[in-house]
């Protein structure tokens, strides 16, 4: 690993970001609008429903904006990669020292940034509109948005998989992907609620461990350590599948000369 | 498993570029069909052949964008089946029909793959190249909006970023107008004959072949047909130019050696 070529492939896309205020719009845009729903609605329930509402108003901002680490840290990962695609460009980036792990880890790098650049502001409308601190929950925080944003890498992983299998027709899958786990996420119920048939499913997330661990956390301020080795161990299990899939799809792609017409 | 080229080890250690038996094939096509050849250091090796030749499968097999089906590839000493990343440093790749980042500026695509390429000095030596491909007028400007021209020259800067020992360009002065490719093929000779540069390029121009290559290839439907110095071939098929002598194998036509008196078309 060679942290110029890494910081080289983020200085790309920092500059990028920089120049393109559409870019930037969107990635703060869609969070913030994420949040005015639920903290109107959340705020409307408290009202009307008094304080045991409160605490499940409070998961749900909790949930809005952890979910956000999550769904943020993927995309940025996955577009990313896709801006490369559509500039045309990873023919040069494949033909330079720049080996495919520090390009992975560029992505998660500008990932981070990304998804910084919409969570903060998310957060500081939370906590000036609805006073909901993300942070009362305490350093545990910390640990909650590490695991979804290897919750977030995982699957970005697996996604741009598919894309150097199938090409830039695959890209919908960016942005659809997380919008299908969210369901079974149990972001803003307990898993509880699902149906039994799909628990199973649903516990097969490492996102699910999380926000069970978050509602515990709000609830009654004890850390659910189980959840959350639950959480970092599926992580674990979803990124070394992830990885293994991109090493994979990256041997195929250079077998069938995808690397060099995948912008088609 | 192919027969082994005589004297290949030798070979793939002392040449910029070693190639035995290197074949590609696709489902239903075989895009390169066999070929073995060498490139010693400093000389510079032209890649012709029509379309579909195999020349741009040739191209990406050397650079490791691609695996070949069977065959070996070095390139500065080095595997690049087995490890590609050490010789990657050391060379450089020019293409027009590879972008660079649009919404980037010259001087911060070059800045890019100056990190990229880990060149010491970057800026000086962005300046430098600036100064010497004469991009003055649009170093500044985003890399979307330049001519056709003006991107070549780009793409030719940022393959020069790391100095390169190894050159592959594939048609380096397309869309350029003749008095700019007289520019950049005068550039590729000063820079050649000053830093030893090995060079290997495929290019549909003749005259530039004949003005830069000690040595051509030719290839046609994925195999190598021929080879030799530009003078070698236009002798080998008695013609007056290398233009010549690449219809004469587009369509078919038997070389002067293999014909017999007064059989010439």
């Amino acid at each position: 690993m060679n942290a110029r070529r890494i910081w080289g492939l983020m200085y790309r896309h920092l500059v990028l970001y920089r120049s393109s205020w559409p870019r930037l719009l969107e990635t703060i845009y869609w969070p913030m609008v994420s949040m005015l729903v639920w903290g109107y609605t959340s705020r409307f329930f408290a009202a009307r429903m008094g304080s045991p509402v409160s605490v499940a108003a409070g998961a749900l901002l909790g949930g809005v904006i952890l979910w956000e680490v999550c769904l943020r840290s993927q995309m940025g990962f996955s577009v990313t990669f896709l801006e490369e695609i559509w500039s045309r460009n990873l023919g040069h980036l494949f033909v330079s020292p720049l080996r495919p792990g520090e390009m992975l880890a560029a992505f998660s790098g500008f990932a981070i940034l990304r998804m910084l650049l919409g969570v903060v502001p998310t957060a500081l409308i939370a906590w000036a509109l609805y006073s909901f601190n993300l942070f009362k929950m305490g350093p545990v925080v910390g640990l909650f948005v590490l695991a979804l944003l290897f919750t977030g890498f995982a699957v970005a992983l697996m996604v741009i998989s598919l894309i150097m299998r199938h090409g830039a027709g695959a890209e919908a899958m960016a942005w659809s992907v997380m919008f299908g786990m969210a369901p079974l996420s149990a972001i803003y119920y307990p898993v509880a609620v699902l149906p039994h048939g799909v628990r199973w499913l649903a516990l097969c997330l490492p996102s699910t461990h999380v926000f069970e661990a978050m509602r515990e956390n709000l609830a009654s301020g004890v850390i659910d350590w189980r959840q959350m080795a639950w959480a970092f161990g599926i992580d674990l299990i979803w990124l070394l599948v992830g990885m293994m899939l991109f090493i994979r799809e990256f041997r195929l792609a250079r077998i069938s000369g995808m690397l060099v017409s995948i912008g088609e | 498993m192919p027969p082994p080229v005589p004297g290949h080890i030798e070979n793939a250690l002392s040449s910029a570029i070693s190639v035995a038996h290197l074949t590609k094939s696709y489902a239903k096509t075989l895009a390169v069909d066999d070929i073995s050849f060498d490139l010693p250091r400093g000389a510079t090796l032209g890649l012709l052949g029509g379309n579909g030749a195999g020349k741009t499968t040739t191209i990406a097999m050397l650079l490791g964008l691609l695996l070949p089906t069977s065959g070996r590839i070095h390139v500065l000493g080095h595997d690049m089946i087995a490890n590609r990343f050490p010789a990657l440093a050391r060379m450089n790749f020019s293409s027009p029909y590879v972008s660079l980042p649009f919404r980037l500026t010259v001087r911060q695509n070059l800045r890019v793959y100056g990190h990229l390429y880990n060149v010491p000095h970057a800026d000086e030596r962005i300046e430098q190249l600036v100064a010497e491909l004469d991009m003055y007028g649009f170093v500044d400007r985003l890399a979307g909006q330049l001519s056709a021209g003006q991107k070549t020259r780009v793409a030719l800067a940022k393959s020069l970023i790391n100095r390169p020992e190894l050159l592959l360009l594939d048609e380096p002065t397309a869309s350029l107008d003749p008095d700019m490719g007289d520019m950049v093929r005068t550039w590729l000779e000063n820079y050649r004959a000053a830093s030893g540069c090995t060079i290997l390029l495929a290019s549909h121009n003749m005259a530039e072949v004949s003005r830069l290559c000690s040595d051509v290839v030719m290839l046609k439907q994925g195999r190598m047909v021929d080879r030799g110095s530009p003078a070698e071939l236009m002798q080998r098929y008695d013609r007056a130019d290398l233009e010549q002598v690449f219809l004469d194998i587009a369509r078919d036509r038997l070389r002067a050696e293999d014909l017999g008196e007064g059989e010439r078309l």
